[in-house]
């Protein structure tokens, strides 16, 4: 019981993440390598902000936000949306995409080690334990998840309630048919790019109050967040947020009983599950 | 058969060199050497189906523990045979389990493969209290320099025969068009698992012949995920798409790296940052693309 809430609280974290990934993937059709950073980015600065000025970080996020925001949409619009103009076809984007997001990913993890070194950073925030069904947990990681479900849900609500998460799903469904109806593809594109760092960011500033993170781990949640997407299926909502839920406890469930060095493994195995049996996802539908 | 001839020539001039220098220039040298095969052997499988593997890493790393742990019993050069043959069924079941599935899929597993297999190792060394491997064996630089020419020249030759094949020839078609591949009859799944074991079985052969060079052998040593990248920006900065490509982007690309590792440490990761960008927008085709623009534009200036 204690294991699977505390895979719980884990994955409801990661869903955050994964939920930025599956917006820059499946709507800007950008697979972002350098996700991962933007995480450890909003870490450093949750961080600074915490041991200057010990600014909450629940009141970080609101700065993390915006700035997250206005970095992922300059690099869409400078970097990106050039690689997505000259593609002929699928295919030729996605290397693209791949080796210009690598490329910013090993850019970000080079600055980060050049201005905060490559120690490991943690802070002590919101230490104490609490209380959860018989079992106790540390508040920062409750506190934590309660922040990434209310995130989640206004996404959710936001993506299938309004006009704008309306366009944006319908891109993500069908981009050439999307612009016969009159939808602005690639305002849409950068913002839902924009979007999806902010939240990546917002993760990472929640993540860095129970975990300790260094300038070089930013592709482990790359990864991790890559193989939710996927198990997920790519701009599903639902999806992702059981997978996420899923990996969570899985690695929790392997780093108490096996070994806390072998967490990579179980999300490997649990990724070739999905290939092998279900690659169009977990809810997906075969293609035709 | 003329260039066989001329590259047959090269590669027993580059066999002088640990006559000419044992330092610094041999050190080089086998860097050189390694990169070379590591980074021609990628684009055997690369440059024709444009997927891109990260998995050299987990080859290698794989390739320096056959070494280490058969040094003792096993002549040296079964262990070579023994690292390719294993690196080749390797490549095979990954292979298997995601060349089926498009491009995105394969370059995560990828991505992951040297940590996951690093991460398996230091969990079983940890319960069985072991450590790291030494390996000792009377092999000096030079050795391994000659080692990884011959190895490098197999490779040349096996890409050669590819290019002649029918497997080559179906390649280049699915790198064209996998609809039409498939179309016409191509098991495409097939002939990409089929080329995929070309580079581990090369990167684990590899691997095992450096091993000696490391001397102690730890997880961390052998399965550096950076080995993946560097092999990929030489690759792609040459080119791909000629079987000489990658080694027009190897050579000024290790002299980089030496530069820079040497005289600001810290900054290799944002020079290989630097790098994947320029490939990017600058050199989409690599250094062997610029040059047939600049050869096919001087051409069309003749004709005029």
């Amino acid at each position: 019981m204690d294991i699977l809430i505390t895979g719980i609280l884990l994955g409801g974290t990661y869903a955050l993440i994964a939920m930025g990934l599956n917006l820059q993937y499946g709507v800007a059709r950008i697979m972002n390598l350098a996700n991962g950073e933007i995480l450890v980015a909003g870490g450093y600065f949750a961080f600074i902000a915490y041991t200057s000025t010990q600014l909450s970080p629940l009141l970080t996020i609101f700065v993390v936000a915006p700035i997250a925001f206005g970095l992922n949409w300059l690099i869409y619009v400078l970097m990106l949306q050039p690689l997505v103009n000259r593609a002929k076809n699928r295919g030729q984007l996605e290397q693209d995409s791949i080796l210009a997001t690598f490329g910013l990913s090993f850019i970000g993890v080079g600055l980060m080690l050049s201005f905060f070194g490559g120690d490991y950073f943690s802070y002590s925030f919101m230490a104490v334990p609490v209380e959860l069904l018989g079992n106790t947990f540390g508040a920062n990681r409750v506190l934590s998840f309660v922040m990434a479900v209310v995130i989640c849900g206004a996404l959710y609500l936001w993506l299938n309630r309004s006009r704008a998460g309306l366009s944006i799903r319908a891109i993500a469904t069908a981009p050439a048919s999307a612009r016969l109806v009159g939808i602005d593809v690639k305002t849409l594109s950068a913002l839902a790019f924009a979007l999806g760092g902010a939240v990546t960011a917002v993760g990472g500033a929640l993540i860095s109050t129970y975990l300790t993170l260094d300038a070089s781990t930013g592709v482990v949640f790359t990864l991790k967040a890559l193989i939710i997407v996927i198990m997920g299926g790519v701009g599903d909502v639902r999806g992702t947020i059981v997978a996420a839920l899923l990996l969570g406890v899985l690695e929790t469930v392997v780093a108490s009983l096996l070994d806390p060095g072998l967490t990579l493994a179980a999300a490997y195995v649990m990724f070739l599950a999905i290939l092998l049996f279900r690659p169009q996802g977990l809810f997906g539908k075969k293609p035709t | 058969m003329r260039n066989l001839i001329l590259a047959a020539l090269a590669f027993g001039i580059c066999a002088l060199l640990p006559f000419g220098d044992n330092g610094y220039w041999l050190g080089l040298g086998v860097t050189i050497a390694m990169f070379t095969t590591l980074a021609t052997s990628w684009a055997l499988f690369s440059g024709p189906t444009h997927y891109i593997s990260l998995a050299t890493a987990a080859f290698f790393g794989v390739g320096t523990y056959v070494t280490g742990l058969g040094i003792d019993t096993l002549p040296f050069w079964s262990l070579v045979g023994l690292a390719g043959l294993i690196g080749a069924v390797l490549a095979a079941l990954v292979g298997l389990a995601t060349l089926r599935l498009s491009g995105v899929y394969f370059v995560i597993f990828t991505l992951g493969l040297a940590e996951l297999v690093r991460q398996v190792i230091t969990w079983v060394q940890n319960n069985t209290g072991q450590k790291g491997l030494y390996v000792l064996t009377d092999l000096d630089e030079a050795g391994i320099y000659w080692w990884l020419l011959g190895l490098a020249a197999a490779v040349f030759l096996t890409g050669w025969l590819i290019g002649r094949s029918r497997l080559g020839f179906a390649l280049r078609i699915i790198g064209d068009d996998e609809t039409v591949a498939a179309h016409s009859g191509i098991n495409t799944a097939r002939a990409k698992i089929l080329l995929f074991m070309v580079p581990g079985a090369v990167a684990a052969m590899t691997g095992a012949i450096l091993a000696p060079r490391y001397v102690y052998i730890e997880p961390s040593l052998a399965f550096a995920p950076i080995l993946s990248f560097q092999v990929v920006i030489m690759a792609l900065l040459g080119g791909a798409s000629r079987l000489w490509g990658p080694l027009v982007g190897v050579i000024p690309f290790t002299f980089l790296l030496e530069t820079v590792s040497s005289n600001f440490p810290n900054q290799t990761t944002l020079v290989i940052g630097i790098a994947f960008l320029v490939i990017v927008y600058l050199l989409p085709n690599g250094f062997v693309g610029l040059l047939d623009r600049v050869l096919r534009r001087t051409k069309a200036n003749e004709v005029q």
